[in-house]
């Protein structure tokens, strides 16, 4: 039985079966590729999306819990970079392989949605899900703290 | 300078050859003339009619940034802006081999060093041929015209764009003497450069193996004998065949493929096959018993000699104080974050390859091999790599592929999982050093004696015959203090765990060695560790300039904080010197890197803001080996299969990382590598001065320090 949810705010229907990670209906079935696979067992953080503004792990996601709603991914940060934390990324040139980015803004993005100001620890606690083999972690956290001083203010 | 003997200037034979660009250039401007003729200006330059400037990168963009740095060089030449250029990944041919390495290939910190001169020259080359086209244009003088700004001038105000003058300048002979720009005049060469891929890489649009899509692709999932080497002697899919979306099940000779219409219903298919191995020899490897088999190994294999001063045997006789240590370095596996994964499309008598590779003629060859295929009919698109470390070097999941896409006449993507990246990698090799110095009476060493046991990767990868002393094997073994009497030998030994490079090779193994080495002798000396190298360091400057600098900047002789304790390693590897101050503490037996504190003279840099990024990577991907890595065999197994239980460093481990670079205009060194290998010893000499407790066994973990 088909699972429809919301994709980046676009209604959307998978076949796959109700079992199937989030992570290979949005990768295969629904072709938005910026989400990846990197562990399958939710240690690396590669395949984050958000579920209703909350970052997780889309490989330890069955599709059919998300039906009803609104799953956010990389894609919808925004496809010109505008987004304040791609702003950072691109102001402090984060990516090295560029493999884990994906998963790191989301997990950034869904940290900034609750701790505006976030600290060291707050970083941390944030982003020790999400593996970078490049070891770019420093200018991630650069990069947050930036992009967080330019984040519009709430009214 | 003299460019007859290069390889990159025969484009004629080679469009002849019909290898250029055959999916890449769909708009390559000025189409080979009915006569073969050169149809661009070189293999690396093309220009479009719209002014577009493509560079055909030959080297594998892993994360080093090379479709930054690579751009720069021919930028520099051919006087465009850096924007101005599009960066293609070459096909597979000959012309792209890395003359470092003999084939193409990136690795081994080569890029930017093989680059430096071929990418201006060729950025030259066609900057002489456009404004000569010019010239001939306007019936002017070349040397009346100029080139910039992509764009030729001439004498009387005309001006030309490249576009304009790119058909024509394709046609003139490439000039065999180029005068390349005095490096004082560099305008991009030298300057800290955003990279050119990173807006790709933070919306999700850059393009790595795993996401490659072809009409009518299909997905496979490989079950491989859980013992490397293994081999298929039945097996059962009837239950799998049953399964949604199943397309096929094959076997090949490395295992067995489920195909089916989506990854997931291929991996969930696979889990329902059974499978009956002959797992041959390797089925008794444990980690143990192949370390016993290094060392016995060390007592009587074959001596190689790496390189031979004095009498260090009389010497260390005669000396008033001897010291002997025994090291040791575990396999490792390489785990980038972008698991195995090709796509190959072999039907009708080629193959089309796309994927994540460092090694695209590797690639082309043994597909061709596997398939009774000519090479020219095995092409390779190479996409963004998800990380490379030396794991893609090999290309067993390449061949794997099209051998799978062959069986099933489709095209084919095989994604292998986290768990059979982890269990099938050629892994870093163990290695054994075995050293003794001798101190004279104020305890300056008068011998040495080094000695390595690990097994030959090249033997392996390329056919290097037994018992001839493997290069990549020895790298960093001879350290550079004055030992009158020295013997460095290298023992080879098959454990019979196929092995692989790794990030930074050798370097790691025998500066590990090398530089613990140097701490204990200092301890035995009774003196500082860094006054005691720099004592012995008169004839290397480079070494001692970085070793002051780095000491110097790390508050070295000044007390670190309470509870933090500092140990150093020094290193030239890849034409680059290098020094790491590391400081720690230790907490019930776990170990915290605070900081590490960097020195290194690389020569010159092309992009600066790349180099201290490779610095900082280099050193969190080999504190994740120095802390936690550790592969381990029982039965012939890797016991090891994700990252639960294969860690690596996370954000909240990450040190903060303190970089000074030397100025220099010596030719740039090596910097994607270095760091890693020093990152081992200097924990390592810090945890010395923090517990008294030497460690010569890595990783250094909390039970490896309760234990010794």
């Amino acid at each position: 039985m088909p699972t429809t949810f919301q994709l980046n705010g676009v209604a959307a229907t998978a076949h796959a079966e109700a079992d199937t990670p989030l992570l290979w209906v949005i990768r295969d079935e629904l072709g938005l590729t910026g989400t990846k696979f990197g562990c399958g067992i939710g240690q690396c953080g590669a395949c984050t999306v958000h579920l209703d503004g909350e970052a997780v792990r889309s490989c330890q996601t069955p599709v059919g819990t998300v039906a009803g709603r609104s799953v956010a991914t990389i894609e919808s940060l925004s496809k010109d970079n505008s987004h304040p934390l791609q702003q950072a990324w691109i102001a402090h040139d984060v990516p090295q392989c560029g493999y884990c980015q994906s998963g790191q803004l989301m997990s950034a993005a869904a940290l900034l949605a609750t701790h505006p100001h976030p600290t060291d620890a707050d970083i941390d606690t944030a982003m020790v899900g999400n593996i970078c083999r490049c070891g770019t972690y420093d200018r991630i956290r650069a990069s947050i703290k930036t992009a967080a001083a330019h984040l519009p203010k709430k009214s | 300078m003299n460019l007859s003997r290069r390889d990159f200037l025969k484009t004629s034979a080679l469009a002849g050859g019909g290898l250029l660009f055959a999916f890449h250039v769909p708009k390559a401007f000025g189409a080979a003339p009915a006569a073969g003729a050169v149809h661009a200006p070189n293999a690396w330059v093309h220009i479009g009619e719209d002014n577009t400037v493509t560079l055909l990168c030959a080297r594998s963009e892993m994360g080093q940034g090379v479709f930054t740095s690579l751009p720069m060089l021919l930028a520099e030449e051919l006087n465009v802006e850096l924007g101005a250029i599009r960066v293609e990944m070459a096909p597979a041919a000959p012309v792209y081999a890395n003359d470092f390495l003999g084939a193409q290939i990136t690795g081994g910190s080569t890029s930017v060093r093989e680059g430096w001169e071929k990418l201006r020259v060729a950025g030259a080359q066609v900057r002489l041929m456009l404004v000569a086209a010019a010239a001939a244009r306007w019936g002017v003088e070349a040397n009346q015209c100029r080139a910039e700004h992509g764009g030729v001038h001439g004498p009387a105000g005309q001006h030309a764009t490249y576009g304009e003058l790119a058909e024509a300048a394709a046609r003139l002979p490439v000039p065999q003497e180029v005068a390349l720009k005095d490096p004082k005049d560099f305008t991009i060469v030298g300057k800290p450069t955003k990279r050119l891929d990173t807006p790709a890489k933070v919306n999700g649009t850059a393009q790595f193996g795993l996401d490659v899509k072809l009409p009518g692709m299909v997905y496979a999932s490989l079950e491989q004998c859980p013992v490397i080497g293994g081999k298929v002697v039945s097996f059962d899919a009837t239950k799998a065949r049953t399964m949604p979306g199943v397309l096929d099940v094959v076997q090949i000779p490395d295992g067995v493929a489920v195909v089916a219409d989506s990854y997931w219903r291929a991996r969930q298919a696979r889990e329902a096959l059974s499978v009956q191995w002959d797992e041959g020899p390797g089925a008794s490897l444990s980690t143990e018993s192949m370390l016993a088999g290094v060392r016995a190994a060390a007592a009587t294999a074959k001596i190689i000699s790496i390189k031979k001063t004095g009498d260090a045997a009389a010497a260390l006789a005669s000396a008033a104080k001897t010291v002997r240590a025994e090291y040791v370095s575990p396999y490792l596996a390489h785990a980038p974050l972008e698991p195995m994964n090709f796509t190959a499309d072999a039907r009708g008598g080629k193959c089309r390859l796309i994927g994540s590779t460092q090694f695209q003629t590797g690639a082309q060859g043994a597909v061709a091999a596997a398939l009774g295929l000519k090479p020219e009919d095995v092409t390779v698109e190479t996409t963004f790599l998800g990380g490379g470390f030396g794991r893609r070097l090999d290309v067993d999941f390449i061949i794997q592929a099209a051998q799978i896409s062959h069986a099933v006449g489709k095209p084919v993507k095989l994604v292998w999982t986290r768990e059979d990246d982890m269990t099938h990698d050629f892994y870093r090799p163990m290695a054994l050093h075995r050293l003794a110095a001798g101190l004279d009476a104020s305890g300056k060493p008068v011998a040495l004696s080094f000695q390595l046991t690990s097994q030959s990767i090249t033997q392996r990868a390329f056919g290097l015959p037994k018992d001839t002393l493997d290069a990549f094997m020895v790298e960093a073994a001879v350290a550079p203090y004055a030992v009158p009497n020295a013997t460095h030998d290298l023992v080879i030994h098959d454990t019979g765990l196929r092995v692989g490079y790794w990030r930074s090779v050798s370097h790691a193994l025998n500066a590990f060695a090398n530089e613990s080495f140097m701490d204990e002798l200092a301890a035995a000396a009774g003196q500082d560790p860094m006054a005691y190298r720099l004592a012995l360091l008169n004839e290397q400057p480079r070494l001692a300039a970085v070793l002051k600098l780095a000491a110097e900047n790390a508050g070295w002789g000044q007390p670190p904080a309470a509870g933090r304790t500092r140990g150093l390693a020094l290193m030239e590897g890849y034409d680059t010197a290098m020094a790491q101050v590391a400081e720690i503490s230790v907490a019930k037996g776990v170990i915290t890197v605070h900081r590490v504190v960097v020195a290194a003279d690389l020569g010159r840099m092309i992009n600066p803001d790349t180099v201290e990024a490779q610095v900082r990577s280099s050193i969190v991907f080999g504190l994740s080996a120095v802390l936690f890595g550790e592969i381990t065999l029982a039965n012939g197994r890797v016991q090891q299969s994700n990252f639960h239980d294969y860690p690596v460093v996370r954000i909240n481990e990450a040190p903060l990382i303190d970089i000074t670079l030397v100025p220099s205009t010596e030719k740039p060194g090596g910097i994607g590598e270095p760091a890693t290998a020093l990152i081992g010893p200097a924990v390592a000499n810090a945890l010395f001065a923090a517990t008294g407790k030497r460690l010569r066994r890595l990783p250094l973990t909390p039970e490896a320090i309760a234990k010794a």
